[in-house]
Formats: structure tokens, C-alpha cells, sequence
């Protein structure tokens, strides 16, 4: 079974056609990421996919549940990292672990061997007792993530993850997604064509709400006649290669 | 309980910011300090401390009313919402949530309140307990109110509404600052169809000990209490699908 099966999905706003009866498979396990111009209906995309927002029409299924008449079961096996750094300033690391971990009903000893787990995992140790608010970009992205898995999602959305870090904290995201790939199905959205390249198994290119096309880098290349991954994006979002 | 994880992170919230603990028990202290220093050179029958106490107990939550009606408006906006509404979590476990915290918070405050009544000249009886009890109804219709504004206004807005306007309706429709007979008509008949100046009554009924004049109040509290909350759920839900 397809881990997200989308059919037609459109989100209209007044005179705006948001996403245009998009379809589209994703398989278990995979990475694909969206990519898109400012627009294109990424976020929308992610936003209906995660029930944030009601489709217009059409439908997706994500572990064969519907996001138009069953978003409690999709709710209950996702988990979103918003493009913005979402976590409770106020709040300690280990404070907005717990949080994410009791909304989602862990009991006190699964969450606590969550949290363990994912310290290990990000890294997270030397700063568990610190303030959110306290924490520099890289960090706050970090504990981000953490908080998206700590619910142990099936399916993954990562909206614009490394949107603003440097090369190193950017670098030690890539490698926290790699750990994940092949567990989690992930759904990434960037508009770094090097991000794209480097973790997706396959890439989908949206234009006005429209998919263009959704294939292997390699194969975007080589149909875009470049070598180069971000010519071949531009050729394909303006229309020279398809 | 999951709504219990929000609630905790809520009350940790309100709890740390020193401007909620100054305000919320700080100036209804100054208040009853100021008046009671006036009444004892210009006696008036009102600034009693059997009157005034209740009074002021029940104008104090109008800072509760800002302080969480500010809380959910800032966090509508904001990227952890985001994160929040794509969990299991439903409408009524984030009004549940935001409520729960504040109300231990308001019985703190009429309860040092009615501490400092007692330093100052009011007989200690039972009926303070009942007093104290009595401001569970009267929380509630507060705290709803502030989760209405903050389910629909932005927080620029909420410090408008909540801070300036809401604070002047129940000053001046309550019967705490002068008697209601003394302007009677309209205005008497406008001020006994809104909420605030029952919960005084109620308020002071209760610490007469005159408890068949409680009832008829209570009903108006309890009922603008449940219609603004079943209110703020619907408002709540409609905004978390847009």
C-alpha cells in the first residue's frame, strides 16, 4: 500500500486556484520533496495533506485514511515541522518534548524512553534543561524535529527544515533526515535545489498550484538536458523541458 | 489525559511571566488597599469591606479575562499552534486546556484577597469559604469570555477589547464603584441583563451568607459562562480550519 495516494486534490480561495487537482503517489518509506516557486501551492499541499485545511475538492489517503472525512485517524499518524521554528519558548527542551508527547497520549514511560531516545539521537544532551527561547536557529530547528518525531509519525512533513541555518547546522539536518529515510515517508518542501538533490528519492515540481512532473533527480535531469539540477528545474518550471 | 499535556504547558506559561503575577494579584491588592484607606476618611456605606471586598475579588478577574484571552490570541498565531492543530487534539481540549490552568489562578486571587479583606476590618466567617467557592462560576464566565476574544481577535485587538473596553463594562456596569439604584432606568435595566454586576450581587450574597439571594444570580453567571464557551469552541474550530 501506498503510504500517501492523492487524488485530485484542489484548494480554491475566491478567484485563486490554490493546488489544482493534484495526483500523486508517495511510497513507505520514501522522500519526496516538493519543490516549487513562491506560489506554486506547496504549503497548501502540505496544509490539506495534514488537515490544517479543508480540500476544495478531491481527496488524499494517507495510511489509507482519508483527510476529508477521517483527519483524527491522519492526525494520528503524522506529524508536521512547520516552516517556522515551532516550539514553546518559554518552555525547557525536555518541557516541549513532553508537551508534543502527552498531546499525543504517551504515558509517562513511554514518553520519558521517547525523549531518551531522541536525545540520543539529535544530539540533544547538553541543552534538555534549556529554555526554547534561549536556543540558537540550529538548535531550535533541532528540537523542532525532534518534536516532530517524538510522536513516531508514519509520515513525516518538513516544511522548509533548513530555511535560514548555516552550512553546518544545515549539514546536521541532512544527516538527521538520512537517518530517517526508509522508516519514516517523508515530505519535504525547500527551495534549496542542493537540499532537494542530496536527500530525495524522487522530486515533484509544482507550477500555479499545477504538478509539472514528479520523477528521480537523475531522470529530471535528464530529461531537462542538464547535469546540473537547478538548470534543470528552471528549464522545466518554464516550460523548455517536460 | 492529552488536553492535560496543554494545560500543564499553559499554566507553566502564565506561571512565569512575573507582568500576570503583578497584575492578576498585585493590583486588585492596591485597589482594596486604596479604597479602604479612602473609606476610613470619607466613610461611604459601598467601600464598606463587606461590599468591597466582593467587589474588587470579582473586577480582578477582568485581568484574567486579558491574560487569557492575550494567551490564546498569540498562540493562534503562531507556529506551535500550527504544529498543535495537526495532533489529535480537538477544539474543546484547547478551550479546556486554556481554562483549566487559569481557574487554580483566580481562586488564589479572591483568596488573597479575601486575606487581605480580613487584615483589614472583615469578619472571618464560613462564608468566606462559600465566597471563595462562589468564584468557580464566576472565573468561568471570565475566563470564557477572554477565550471568545482570543478565539477571534488578534492580540492588538485583544488588548483593546479585553484590556480596555471588557475592563470598563465590568467597572462600570457592576455595581462595585457606585449603587445602580442611583442612576436607575436604562441603564440599571442594561446592567442586570449583562453578567457583571449578577457576579458582584452573587459575590456578596454569598458572604452576607444570604444564600436564597445567591440563586438567581448564579443562573445568569452560569448561563453567559457555558454560551461564551460554546461559543469560543465553535469560533476556535472555525478559525483552526481555515
Amino acid at each position: 500500500m501506498d503510504a500517501i495516494r492523492i487524488e485530485g486534490l484542489t484548494k480554491e480561495y475566491k478567484d485563486v486556484v490554490a493546488v489544482d487537482h493534484l495526483t500523486l503517489t508517495v511510497g513507505q518509506g520514501e522522500l519526496l520533496s516538493l519543490l516549487g516557486v513562491n506560489g506554486a501551492g506547496k504549503t497548501t499541499t502540505i496544509k490539506m495533506l495534514s488537515g490544517l485545511t479543508r480540500p476544495t475538492c478531491g481527496d488524499a489517503y494517507l495510511g489509507g485514511y482519508s483527510v476529508v472525512s477521517d483527519s483524527t485517524s491522519v492526525k494520528s499518524i503524522i506529524a508536521v515541522s512547520p516552516q517556522e521554528t515551532a516550539v514553546a519558548l518559554g518552555l525547557s527542551v525536555r518541557e516541549n518534548l513532553q508537551l508534543i508527547a502527552g498531546v499525543h497520549g504517551f504515558d509517562k514511560d513511554k514518553r520519558n524512553a521517547k525523549i531518551d531516545e531522541l536525545t540520543d539521537l539529535l544530539g540533544l544532551n547538553s541543552i534538555l534543561e534549556k529554555k526554547a527561547g534561549k536556543l540558537s536557529g540550529g538548535w531550535q530547528r533541532r528540537l523542532s524535529i525532534a518534536m516532530a518525531l517524538i510522536s513516531e509519525p508514519q509520515i513525516l512533513f518538513l516544511d522548509e527544515p533548513t530555511l535560514g541555518l548555516d552550512v553546518l547546522a544545515r549539514s546536521d539536518l541532512w544527516d538527521i533526515i538520512r537517518l530517517l529515510k526508509g522508516k519514516v515517508t517523508i515530505i519535504l518542501t525547500t527551495h534549496y535545489m542542493e537540499e532537494a538533490e542530496a536527500l530525495s528519492d524522487r522530486v515533484a515540481i509544482m507550477k500555479d498550484g499545477k504538478l509539472l512532473l514528479c520523477d528521480a533527480v537523475d531522470e529530471i535531469k535528464r530529461m531537462a538536458g542538464t547535469d546540473n539540477f537547478e538548470q534543470a528545474f528552471i528549464r522545466v518550471v518554464k516550460g523548455v523541458a517536460q | 489525559m492529552r488536553m492535560l499535556a496543554l494545560a500543564s504547558r499553559n499554566a507553566k506559561e502564565i506561571l512565569r511571566d512575573p507582568i500576570n503575577l503583578a497584575f492578576g494579584l498585585g493590583f486588585p491588592l492596591v485597589l482594596i488597599l486604596l479604597l479602604s484607606a479612602i473609606q476610613a476618611n470619607v466613610p461611604v456605606p459601598l467601600f464598606e469591606i463587606q461590599h468591597l471586598a466582593p467587589g474588587i475579588v470579582v473586577f480582578g478577574l477582568a485581568f484574567l479575562t486579558l491574560f487569557s484571552a492575550t494567551l490564546i490570541s498569540k498562540d493562534r498565531t503562531s507556529s506551535l499552534m500550527q504544529r498543535l492543530y495537526t495532533t489529535p487534539l480537538r477544539s474543546q481540549d484547547f478551550i479546556l486546556a486554556y481554562t483549566l490552568p487559569i481557574l487554580p489562578f483566580s481562586i488564589a486571587q479572591s483568596f488573597i484577597c479575601y486575606a487581605v479583606a480580613v487584615a483589614l476590618g472583615l469578619e472571618i466567617t464560613v462564608n468566606i469559604l462559600f465566597a471563595v467557592f462562589g468564584m468557580i462560576p464566576i472565573s468561568l464566565l471570565y475566563i470564557a469570555l477572554g477565550l471568545l476574544c482570543g478565539s477571534v481577535l488578534n492580540e492588538k485587538q485583544v488588548g483593546g477589547v479585553c484590556g480596555a473596553l471588557l475592563t470598563n463594562l465590568s467597572a462600570w456596569l457592576s455595581g462595585i464603584w457606585f449603587d445602580l439604584n442611583l442612576v436607575g432606568g436604562a441603564f440599571k435595566k442594561v446592567a442586570y441583563v449583562l453578567p457583571f454586576v449578577h457576579a458582584v450581587d452573587m459575590e456578596r450574597a454569598l458572604l452576607a451568607g444570604d444564600f436564597a439571594g445567591v440563586l438567581p444570580h448564579l443562573w445568569w453567571v452560569l448561563g453567559y459562562a457555558f454560551t461564551l464557551l460554546a461559543l469560543a469552541v465553535l469560533l476556535f474550530l472555525r478559525q483552526m480550519k481555515r
